[in-house]
C-alpha cells in the first residue's frame, strides 16, 4: 500500500516536473546575420532613443566609466551579485544577432534569444506594458545608433540552486504581472498616459513597490515604498510619510529639476532616473506622470504648502534653538548643516529644511544617513549644486547625534538603535549611481 | 581629468577624482584666496560657491563638481567691490583675516537667499564659519551694512 502511494506521489511529481519543464522551456530564436534587418526611419530611431533614455537602460547596462550599454554593471541583490548583459549590437557578446522578434520576446517575457530565462533584475514585467511600436523603436535605436562593443558578460555570483534558470519560469508564473497595459476609461487621457509611462518604460514600481521574500513585486502594495540598492524608495501613495503632501506640481518640479523644495532632492538611485532618464521625455509626459502619481497619492490639488501648518511649524522649530552646550546633535547641526539648511520665513529652493524632508520622516534613517555620508554630486539633485559628504569628517556617533536631533525636531519618534544603524549604513556596499 | 567652470573660465586639472576641490583650487590652479582650516567641513574657511551655493571645498571631492560653476573669493566681484567687500573694509572686520574669504563667500550666499536678514538669520547661517579672533559682532554689522547697500542699489 505504502509503496503504491509512494509510486503515485513520485509519478505525480514526475509528470509535474515534465509539465513544468515544458512550460519553462523556450525555443531559441534564430540569429539574424545582417543587422539591422530593416531600414528604420529617423523618427522611429529618435523615438527609440527617447524611450531608451526614459527607461534609463544605460544606468544598469553601463558600468561606471565603461562603454555605453556594454553591460557588467554590478548589482548586489539579496540572492547574490548580478552583472548586467551587454546590449550593444555586438554579434558575439551583445544582442547583434537578435531579431526584432527576439528583442520583443525578451522585453515582454524575460527570455533571451537563445531561450534561457533572464533574471527579474531586468524589469521585463514593466516593459511588457509598452506597445509593440515603442519596443520596436528601442530596438531600432540600439541596433542603428549604439556602437557594438565586444565584452563578455561576467559570471553572476548567484549560488546553486537559485542559479537554475528554469526556476525563473516558476518565478514568472507566480510573481510577474504579464497583463498588457489597459487603459482606465474612468480616468483622463493625461492620467492614462502617465500610467502607461510609469508602469511601463520608466518602471517606477521596480524600486517603489515592495517585494516579497522571493523578489516579486507585491502588486497589492503598488508604489508603497521599498528598500533598494542601499536606499529607501519612498512611498508614492497616500501611505507617504511626507509632512507636506505631494501635488502634481511638486512631482513635476521634482522630476524636472531634481528637487522639490518641500520634500527633497533626487539622490542615490533616483538621480540617474531623473537626470539621465526622464529628462529625455517631453514636458507633457512628465506632467502626465505627475498627474498619475498625485492621483495615486490622493492629494487635494487646492492645498497650498506655503501656508500649511506643517511648514509653519517647521520654520518656527528652526528658530527654537536647543541648548548647544548640552545637545551634541543640535550643536553639530548648527555648525555643519545649518549654513545651507536654514530658511528664514519661507522655503528658498536650494535651502531645504531637513525637518520637512522625506528622508527624515521615513521609518528608517537610511536615506538621511546616506546623504550625510556621501553628499549630493553636481549631477544629482539640483543640477550643478553640490552637498559634500561627511563620510571622512563625521564619526558614526556624530552622524547619529545629528540624525537624532533632526528626527526629534521633526516631531517624529526616535529611530531605534540609531548608532548601530549608522554603522551598518556606512559599511553597506555602495552602488555606482 | 576634472573639468569645471572657475570664476567664469573653463578649467581642467589632472588630479585623482577624490582630490578635495580646495586642493585643486589652491595647489593646481594657484588661487590661494580660499583657505584651509579644519579639513572636515566644520569651520567654513574653505567656503566657495558651487552653482551659486556656499560649499565647503575642503571635503568636496573634485569629481562631485564635474561641470559645475564655481566661484571663489577672487571671482566674487570683478573689482573686489562686492557690497560685502566694501562693508568689510569700512567696518574693518578682519583681525588676522584668515577666515574672511570664507566668511564673505558664506555671507554673499546668505544675502542672495535672505536679502534682509535679521540677527537671528545671520547667526544661523554664519554659525558654521568660525573666527578665532572673535570678530563676530563686526561680521554681523558688515552683513547688515551690505544688505542695506544692496537694497539701496536695487531701489535706485
Amino acid at each position: 500500500m505504502l509503496k503504491r502511494i509512494a509510486i503515485g506521489i513520485g509519478g505525480v511529481l514526475l509528470v509535474g516536473l515534465g509539465l513544468f519543464s515544458l512550460y519553462a522551456w523556450n525555443s531559441s530564436i534564430d540569429p539574424v546575420t545582417s543587422s539591422p534587418n530593416k531600414a528604420y526611419s529617423p523618427e522611429v530611431i529618435a523615438q527609440g532613443k527617447m524611450l531608451a533614455s526614459a527607461g534609463y537602460c544605460s544606468t544598469c547596462h553601463t558600468p561606471p566609466g565603461g562603454e555605453e550599454y556594454a553591460g557588467n554593471y554590478e548589482m548586489h541583490t539579496e540572492f547574490g551579485t548580478i552583472y548586467s548583459s551587454n546590449i550593444t549590437p555586438d554579434v558575439k557578446t551583445g544582442i547583434g544577432s537578435w531579431s526584432e522578434e527576439a528583442f520583443m520576446r525578451a522585453m515582454r517575457t524575460g527570455v533571451s534569444r537563445d531561450g534561457h530565462h533572464l533574471l527579474p533584475a531586468f524589469p521585463y514585467e514593466h516593459f511588457n506594458k509598452m506597445t509593440d511600436q515603442d519596443i520596436n523603436a528601442i530596438y531600432a535605436y540600439i541596433m542603428t545608433s549604439i556602437p557594438a562593443v565586444e565584452q563578455a558578460k561576467k559570471e553572476n555570483g548567484i549560488p546553486f540552486p537559485l542559479n537554475i534558470r528554469a526556476l525563473q519560469a516558476g518565478w514568472k508564473l507566480l510573481f510577474a504581472d504579464t497583463d498588457p497595459f489597459v487603459e482606465n476609461k474612468d480616468k483622463s487621457e493625461q492620467w492614462n498616459r502617465g500610467a502607461y509611462l510609469a508602469e511601463g518604460v520608466t518602471h517606477c514600481g521596480a524600486c517603489h513597490t515592495p517585494r516579497n521574500a522571493l523578489g516579486g513585486e507585491k502588486y497589492d502594495q503598488m508604489y508603497q515604498g521599498a528598500a533598494i540598492d542601499g536606499w529607501i524608495a519612498p512611498s508614492l501613495t497616500s501611505t507617504s510619510t511626507s509632512p507636506i503632501p505631494w501635488r502634481a506640481q511638486d512631482f513635476y518640479e521634482y522630476l524636472t529639476t531634481g528637487n522639490s523644495p518641500y520634500h527633497g532632492s533626487a539622490a542615490g538611485p533616483m538621480a540617474p532616473v531623473m537626470h539621465k532618464g526622464l529628462s529625455a521625455l517631453p514636458n507633457s509626459d512628465i506632467e502626465a506622470i505627475s498627474v498619475y502619481f498625485a492621483t495615486e497619492n490622493g492629494t487635494d490639488p487646492s492645498i497650498d504648502p506655503s501656508t500649511s501648518d506643517n511648514l509653519k511649524s517647521a520654520i518656527a522649530a528652526q528658530h527654537e534653538q536647543a541648548d548647544l552646550r548640552i545637545d551634541e546633535g543640535a550643536r553639530l547641526y548648527a555648525t555643519t548643516c545649518q549654513a545651507c539648511h536654514y530658511s528664514s520665513e519661507t522655503i528658498v529652493k536650494g535651502r531645504p529644511l531637513i525637518t520637512l524632508g522625506s528622508s527624515t520622516h521615513l521609518d528608517k534613517p537610511t536615506n538621511l544617513v546616506n546623504i550625510m555620508l556621501d553628499g549630493v554630486r553636481s549631477d544629482q539633485g539640483l543640477h550643478g549644486v553640490v552637498m559634500p559628504g561627511f563620510r571622512e569628517a563625521l564619526s558614526d556617533q556624530d552622524i547619529a547625534s545629528i540624525a537624532a536631533y533632526l528626527r526629534q525636531a521633526a516631531g517624529e519618534e526616535s529611530w531605534p538603535d540609531l548608532l548601530e544603524q549608522v554603522g551598518e549604513i556606512r559599511n553597506q556596499p555602495r552602488f555606482a549611481h | 581629468m576634472a573639468k569645471f567652470i572657475l570664476n567664469g573660465e573653463p578649467m581642467s586639472a589632472d588630479v585623482e577624482s577624490d582630490t578635495p576641490l580646495l586642493w585643486v583650487i589652491r595647489d593646481e590652479l594657484e588661487m590661494t584666496g580660499t583657505k584651509f582650516g579644519c579639513g572636515i567641513g566644520t569651520c567654513g574657511a574653505c567656503t566657495v560657491h558651487v552653482g551659486g551655493r556656499a560649499t565647503r571645498s575642503c571635503i568636496t571631492p573634485v569629481s562631485s563638481v564635474e561641470g559645475a560653476e564655481i566661484t571663489t573669493i577672487e571671482g566674487l566681484a570683478e573689482k573686489d567691490d562686492h557690497p560685502l567687500q566694501i562693508s568689510w573694509k569700512k567696518i574693518q572686520v578682519p583681525q588676522c583675516g584668515y577666515c574672511q574669504s570664507g566668511q564673505i563667500m558664506q555671507a554673499a550666499a546668505l544675502l542672495k537667499d535672505i536679502p534682509n536678514p535679521s540677527d537671528r538669520d545671520i547667526d544661523a547661517v554664519m554659525g558654521g564659519n568660525l573666527c578665532r579672533c572673535m570678530t563676530y559682532i563686526r561680521i554681523r554689522d558688515a552683513i547688515h551694512e551690505a544688505a542695506n547697500t544692496i537694497k539701496e542699489r536695487n531701489d535706485e
